[in-house]
């Protein structure tokens, strides 16, 4: 039996609206119980302190070949940024860092939960061996379905049931979790040497359009019923003046209501928006669209956003965009990695350091916190930095740091070389909104949570759901005047407890307790018809025979199906 | 300035990483404390007292410490890595990685270094009077900011891939290199008083390169656009004057196109 009781903490459960009451948590065989039901448990006092259920994160590249790609190409992340030895394994690396380094340091967070963002199919068995290897936390990973030739012949062809049943195949195939789709269409386009740069740009070839890619995409996700939604990263991202492709993007989703069994609400989920949300007709005109964009999806119910905040660090960007890398390597001059990933995909890789010394850099920084700050509703819109592309996923303190604080805002606005041009640019020295404890548990745990269909189990504090539970040293009745302690208090939880087993103490790992690998597992009608065209494909198309492209039960590291009945 | 003196008593199996053989690390120190530092010989850490003896204390600050290392250092690696201040001398061999990353300060070697010394430097003087090996003041591996200021003159001959991705500073061959001098290069200024190998200043954007001697095998990004008259490292000579690598990009500063320079001695 182990039973443990989270004592007098201030517990934030947007879950079951829950605002800083002092209360107990009951933990027992690895699940949240009533404390009424527990017999003599060991006692873990959290007076003083914020109880929050373990972080989610809805979107982060943390395994497979292109984060691989970027720790092998860029050996100077590691250098004399590995010197420790703290958690049972070598920690190494800053903006991509080793598997093990990643595990612990969400770990430290208080974080449970990692959306692996992009997973190209083909290489699905290297995402799946790394998520072995991170430690702690469970993952799961979305495999890429906007640029993939099977979707884009169903799709052009409305042929939605079939691309369902493709659709699932392909989830079981490579385990995966949700349908991802990067720069529909561009990337195929990418091929091709050119890219979709609107909704309206057909794809060479294929002659179907981002904008039916992703309506058709959508169809799919609600005709399954699956627990996340279409996970889209838009065409022209990064560009000045993109905010009108972003809207157009968004606008897509209009008329679709959600089909799931998962208390899932949305139908799409746009990720990264910071980097879609730019004015200016060039980059000498770039300018802020936080507010526009946000005015949007406040209005309407059915999307969610999160927001890939930029944190003014050295990284890594790596994406399924390919033709976005190529011109980003044009701006900055830097090393470039680039690869084709056969029927499936394409990624690219360049490192990027976002200096608080250029003013589109600080523009891109005010950006985020705008969409944050603007959001009406935090249950639709999250923090994240799209790890590693806008900054390393271990500044998630920071970014709730800027969010809470108008003064640790105004002293980072202060480094800045550009600081009128970017207050000129932006809206970000008129907000004064500072997040409450409780809008970030929405942000950062039950949002994002409930987005991906997972909030029965992960995001809250329910009697029967996973025992995850992160106190940090912050007392809500008694805020640190020094917004440093903010930052602080989340960076190093004060406890992690993983399953019923305390996983961190006092930012250090103590234990190790058993990661899961969560996929979704739809079973569908037979459909000849598809398992002919795959058998086709493969045949004539793919580099691999059928039987090795599929994952084999020994490549996923302890499972958790999440089954989805689509055959009624 | 006081003065420590490390004499190799016991010559290691392996290799010693000696990164906290500086001035910063001594500063401040009695010899005890200083023979007590950590070194590494593969994966073993052990206090450096066990291969050297150590005489006399470190000054107050790097700056007022001179550490001079007696015997035949050949197997020691990383002397004088990172320091910022004070004065090394290795009254011979040295291996790799001598003075790498240094800030400021001065190291003399009395004898011949091997490969990564002066790598990603900053400032400061490295002299090497015997030869060097390859990647002299070069960037660390896939870093692309690779030596920004100080100087590197070695008296004999460099091995290969000299002062890659160099971004600033001087480093002065008194004999001859060997192929890859200043690739990727965006700034900062090579010498080679001998010959060349082949592949000077492939893909480099800005920054000086002199060559007295021959170049065996020039690159064709480099097409000759007159003659000078400059002075280098003290002497007056006439050059032949070479712009590249015209297979780069040209940044533009101040409405002139920028180009790298490659002198050659006539």
């Amino acid at each position: 039996m182990n039973e443990l009781i989270v004592k007098n903490g201030f517990v934030f459960d947007p879950l079951q609206g829950i605002k800083g009451d002092r209360m107990d948590i009951g933990i027992k065989d690895g699940k949240f119980v009533e404390t009424s039901a527990l017999g003599n448990p060991k006692v873990i006092d959290a007076a003083g302190k914020t109880v929050m259920a373990g972080g989610v994160d809805i979107h982060s590249h943390v395994v497979g070949p292109k984060v691989n790609v970027g720790r092998l190409f860029r050996p100077e992340d590691k250098l004399f940024k590995s010197p420790l030895k703290r958690g049972n394994r070598m920690e190494m690396g800053f903006s991509v860092p080793s598997t093990f380094k990643t595990g612990y340091d969400y770990a430290r967070m208080g974080y449970v939960f990692v959306n692996e963002a992009a997973m190209p199919p083909l290489h699905s068995p290297h995402v799946h061996e790394e998520i072995r290897d991170t430690p702690i936390i469970d993952n799961a990973a979305m495999p890429v379905f906007g640029n993939n030739w099977f979707t884009l012949e169903y799709l052009k062809n409305n042929e939605i049931e079939n691309n369902a049943a493709y659709t699932a195949w392909l989830l079981r195939a490579t385990r995966g979790f949700a349908i991802k789709v990067v720069n529909p269409g561009g990337t195929e386009a990418w091929g091709w040497g050119l890219n979709c740069e609107s909704i309206h740009d057909p794809v060479p070839y294929f002659d179907i359009t981002p904008a039916k890619i992703v309506t058709g995409l959508i169809e799919t996700n609600e005709h399954l019923g699956l627990p996340h939604s279409v996970h889209l990263h838009c065409n022209n991202l990064g560009n000045p003046g993109n905010y009108t492709d972003t809207l157009d993007s968004l606008k897509l989703a209009e008329g679709y209501t959600a089909k799931n069994n998962f208390g899932r609400e949305q139908v799409l989920h746009i990720t990264h928006i910071q980097f879609d949300s730019y004015g200016g007709d060039s980059w000498r005109t770039f300018e802020s669209k936080a507010e526009e964009i946000m005015d949007y999806v406040n209005a309407h119910d059915n999307i969610t956003v999160d927001i890939g905040q930029v944190t003014l660090d050295e990284t890594t960007t790596m994406t399924a965009d390919g033709p976005f890398e190529h011109s980003l390597r044009g701006l900055n001059n830097l090393k470039w990695a680039n690869t084709d990933v056969e029927l499936e995909t394409a990624a690219g890789v360049v490192p990027y350091v976002y200096s608080p010394n250029i003013r589109v850099c600080t523009i891109q920084w005010a950006v985020g916190l705008e969409l944050a700050l603007f959001a009406k509703d935090p249950m639709r819109t999250f923090i994240s930095t799209d790890h590693p592309n806008a900054g390393p996923f271990f500044r998630y303190p920071r970014v709730i740091k800027w969010l809470m604080s108008r003064e640790a805002r105004d002293t980072t606005m202060k480094t800045f070389k550009w600081l009128e041009r970017t207050i000129d640019a932006t809206s970000i020295d008129g907000i004064d909104r500072e997040l409450t404890l409780y809008e970030i548990a929405q942000m950062t745990r039950a949002g994002p949570a409930k987005a991906l269909g997972i909030s029965n189990t992960y995001g809250g504090l329910v009697p029967g759901m996973d025992a995850n539970v992160a106190i940090y040293a912050l007392n809500p009745e008694d805020m640190p005047s020094d917004p440093e302690m903010i930052e602080k208090a989340f960076s190093q939880c004060a406890y992690l407890i993983k399953d019923g087993v305390v996983a961190v103490q006092n930012g250090e790992v103590v234990a190790e307790p058993a990661k899961r690998t969560v996929w979704v597992d739809v079973k569908v009608p037979d459909n000849a018809q598809v398992q002919r065209d795959i058998y086709e494909h493969f045949l004539r198309h793919y580099s691999v025979g059928v039987e090795n492209y599929k994952l084999f039960d020994e490549h996923v590291h302890n499972p958790r199906a999440i089954e989805v009945d689509a055959t009624q | 300035m006081k003065t420590v003196t490390l004499t190799l008593a016991k010559s290691p199996e392996l290799y010693i990483e000696g990164q906290n053989i500086t001035p910063d690390q001594f500063a401040g120190k009695k010899a005890a404390e200083i023979a007590s530092l950590d070194v590494w010989e593969g994966k073993l850490k052990g206090p450096l007292g066990n291969y050297f003896t150590v005489e006399g204390d470190g000054g107050a600050t790097a700056g007022e410490t001179k550490i001079v290392l007696r015997g035949d250092c050949t197997r020691v690696k990383r002397i004088g890595q990172q320091m910022t201040a004070g004065e090394i001398v290795v009254e011979g061999n040295a291996d790799m990685y001598i003075g790498g990353w240094m800030k400021g300060g001065k190291i003399h070697v009395k004898g011949n270094v091997d490969s990564f010394c002066g790598i990603g430097m900053e400032g400061g003087e490295l002299i090497i009077d015997g030869d060097a090996g390859h990647h002299l003041g070069s960037s660390p591996r896939g870093e692309w900011r690779g030596m920004q200021g100080g100087l590197i003159r070695v008296a004999g001959n460099a091995g290969n891939d000299t002062a890659t991705f160099i971004n600033g500073g001087t480093i002065i061959i008194g004999g001859d290199a060997d192929i890859h001098i200043s690739t990727h290069g965006e700034g900062g200024t090579v010498i080679v008083k001998g010959d060349a190998k082949g592949r000077v200043g492939g893909q480099m954007v800005k920054g000086n390169i002199y060559v007295y001697g021959t170049i065996e095998n020039p690159l064709p990004g480099f097409k000759l656009v007159g003659e000078v008259e400059q002075e280098v490292d003290g002497e007056t000579a006439r050059f032949a004057h070479h712009i590249g690598d015209l297979g780069e990009r040209h940044p533009v500063s101040k409405g002139k196109t920028v180009y790298a320079n490659l002198y050659t001695r006539i």
